[in-house]
């Protein structure tokens, strides 16, 4: 808790900062109107009209505020949260391709983590592999992964979940790999002499040990699935999704929309990695492990 | 159906191989074979079931016909890695990296930031930063420059977490020890911290040059000028021209491992005293 008070500090140190800067890039474009009014501006003038653009270069933090209370709290108020132009509506989208990309991605991972360390020939031939793959920019290939796989009939959320599955399967397999060798020779030597078998070593001590890794990893892997399924909504041409609102955003030069849909996607963020921090505490004091 | 036999023996083949291979005591050699061989089993079982199931090369065109459009289509690629990797992503990254080096240095000075930018830097840097593209290619306009601010944004904060994680990375005892060495601030910096957190500055350096070759091409999706590889690609990809996207895919991959390999290499030369880098052959 001691850390509350430097936090606000800094996030306030940023408000004025975006405050300040709002005021400095949205300046030209307010001289420039009042010129053209004929109009000498103050400095309460010039601030007020940066503050209130409709397509500022930055907009100020209330702007996108009030646009991200107009597009999710005002519409449920008037029953309709779930609308097109409702950004609660394009989370939804979005979410849906993150989350089942995270399942698909989480469980691809913990498949090859055993095959890796069960399996020496898996080990010594695909890990490499796996980590060559990282290094690729695979956010590259996501506008073919959709063009393909609509070619092929599979549209909606299955191609978007296919690139939030690359993007997630990895940080599971690392960490995995680790979690799994990360009993003492000690215990393996336990096991071995109350003669379990290799399942129940596998039940009994390799998984279980591996839970702090698991947990570790899938923070990481859900933040990086986010990414791929708003990546993954770029290429459809905008249809639906917090990445289609930025794009769309982009084409019509709607700042603010632009930022609410950034806000939007961050917090997004913030909820699953949080969601998963509450499961990693939850699961780890049962097991007695925290 | 003789292609798709021909997978299955070049697979059973390829997986025989290694397993007698991964069964011998480890060489650098095998180490180095092993995936070697798999990668060339995958490559070949790619061109024969694309061959054997008459999947039409629009959809999954095999190797081949990648080589051959790469080979064929030399000046396009050299032209967009230029205009990619060395301006966009090579310059943001050097910049980013730079900043927040130095930020991390001036943070470990004062705790009082220190606690207060650590968790907001690492909340930031677990946020898709790459939402950003658009607002900074509105602000730099389309050529390369926004793309390198994009890749200063998304460089920033992993490596800012890093390095200043790593600065703390001193036990008491070694402190004590410059102390008593009467060594200033700035001389345990360079003699004892700075040192200490290299292998955390590295880990920070990796996580970005992979970031950094992302962000340069997806920004380009963004508005570009009629060249580069994001360009390239979405606009490949609305032609059908499959071939050409996966020679830029190939050169992305070769990129970024360079990039990666490159630092990992300059990490073994500068860490060589660290426990992970022991002991390794």
């Amino acid at each position: 808790m001691r850390n509350v008070v430097p936090i606000l500090t800094v996030v306030c140190t940023l408000l004025v900062i975006w405050y300040a800067a709002a005021v400095w890039l949205n300046a030209p474009w307010a001289y420039n109107k009042a010129e053209r009014a004929g109009i000498e501006l103050n400095f309460a003038d010039l601030v007020s009209d940066t503050w209130s653009q409709d397509k500022p270069k930055l907009p100020a933090p209330h702007q996108v505020g009030a646009e991200i209370w107009k597009t999710t709290g005002e519409m449920v108020l008037n029953g309709r949260g779930f609308s097109k132009r409702s950004l609660i509506y394009h989370s939804w989208v979005t979410f849906s391709a993150t989350a089942l990309g995270f399942l698909l991605g989480t469980g691809l991972g913990i498949a090859l983590a055993i095959g890796i360390v069960y399996n020496r020939t898996m080990d010594m031939s695909v890990m490499p592999w796996v980590i060559a793959s990282q290094t690729i920019p695979i956010l590259a290939i996501a506008p073919m992964i959709i063009v393909v796989l609509n070619a092929v009939g599979i549209s909606g959320l299955l191609p978007k979940a296919m690139i939030s599955m690359y993007l997630s399967f990895f940080p599971v397999v690392v960490g995995m790999v680790k979690g799994l060798r990360s009993p003492a020779p000690m215990q393996l030597d336990q096991m071995r002499t109350w003669s379990a078998t290799p399942a129940q070593t596998f039940w009994r001590l390799r998984l279980p040990s591996s839970m702090p890794y698991l947990f570790a990893s899938l923070k990481i892997g859900m933040a990086a699935s986010l990414v791929g399924a708003i990546v993954g909504e770029l290429p459809t041409g905008a249809v639906a999704g917090l990445g289609a609102r930025l794009l769309a955003g982009s084409y019509y030069g709607q700042t603010i929309q632009i930022w609410s849909a950034l806000i939007m996607a961050a917090t997004l963020a913030a909820i699953l990695v949080g969601l998963i921090g509450v499961l990693q505490r939850i699961t780890l004091k049962r097991m007695g492990m925290a | 159906m003789g292609w798709l036999v021909f997978a299955l023996g070049v697979w059973a083949g390829g997986w025989w191989l290694n397993h007698v291979l991964a069964h011998r005591p480890k060489t650098r050699l095998t180490r180095l074979a092993v995936p070697v061989i798999f990668g060339v089993t995958i490559l070949m079982i790619w061109e024969a079931v694309v061959h054997g199931l008459e999947i039409s090369p629009i959809l999954l065109p095999p190797p081949s016909q990648i080589a051959v459009t790469f080979a064929a289509k030399t000046d396009i690629l050299w032209e967009d890695f230029v205009q990619t990797v060395i301006k966009g992503a090579l310059t943001g990254y050097v910049i980013g990296c730079g900043a927040a080096f130095l930020i991390a240095v001036a943070i470990d000075r004062f705790p009082f930031l220190q606690r207060g930018l650590l968790p907001v830097g690492n909340f930031v840097a677990a946020l898709p930063i790459i939402g950003m593209a658009p607002i900074l290619v509105m602000w730099f306009g389309f050529d390369w420059q926004s793309k390198a601010a994009v890749v200063v944004v998304m460089v920033f904060f992993p490596m800012l977490v890093n390095t200043v994680q790593g600065l703390q990375d001193t036990n008491a005892m070694q402190r004590d020890l410059m102390r008593t060495y009467a060594a200033g601030y700035w001389m345990t910096l360079l003699k004892l911290r700075l040192p200490a957190a290299m292998p955390f500055i590295f880990n920070g350096l990796k996580i970005g040059s992979t970031l950094a070759l992302i962000g340069a091409i997806v920004a380009e999706f963004f508005g570009s000028p009629i060249k580069g590889m994001g360009f390239r690609i979405s606009t490949s990809v609305g032609q059908l021209a499959l071939d050409l996207v996966w020679a830029e895919i190939a050169v992305a991959a070769m990129a970024g491992s360079a990039f990666y390999g490159g630092i990992a290499l300059l990490e073994k030369a500068m860490t060589f005293w660290h426990p992970s880098q022991r002991g390794r052959t």
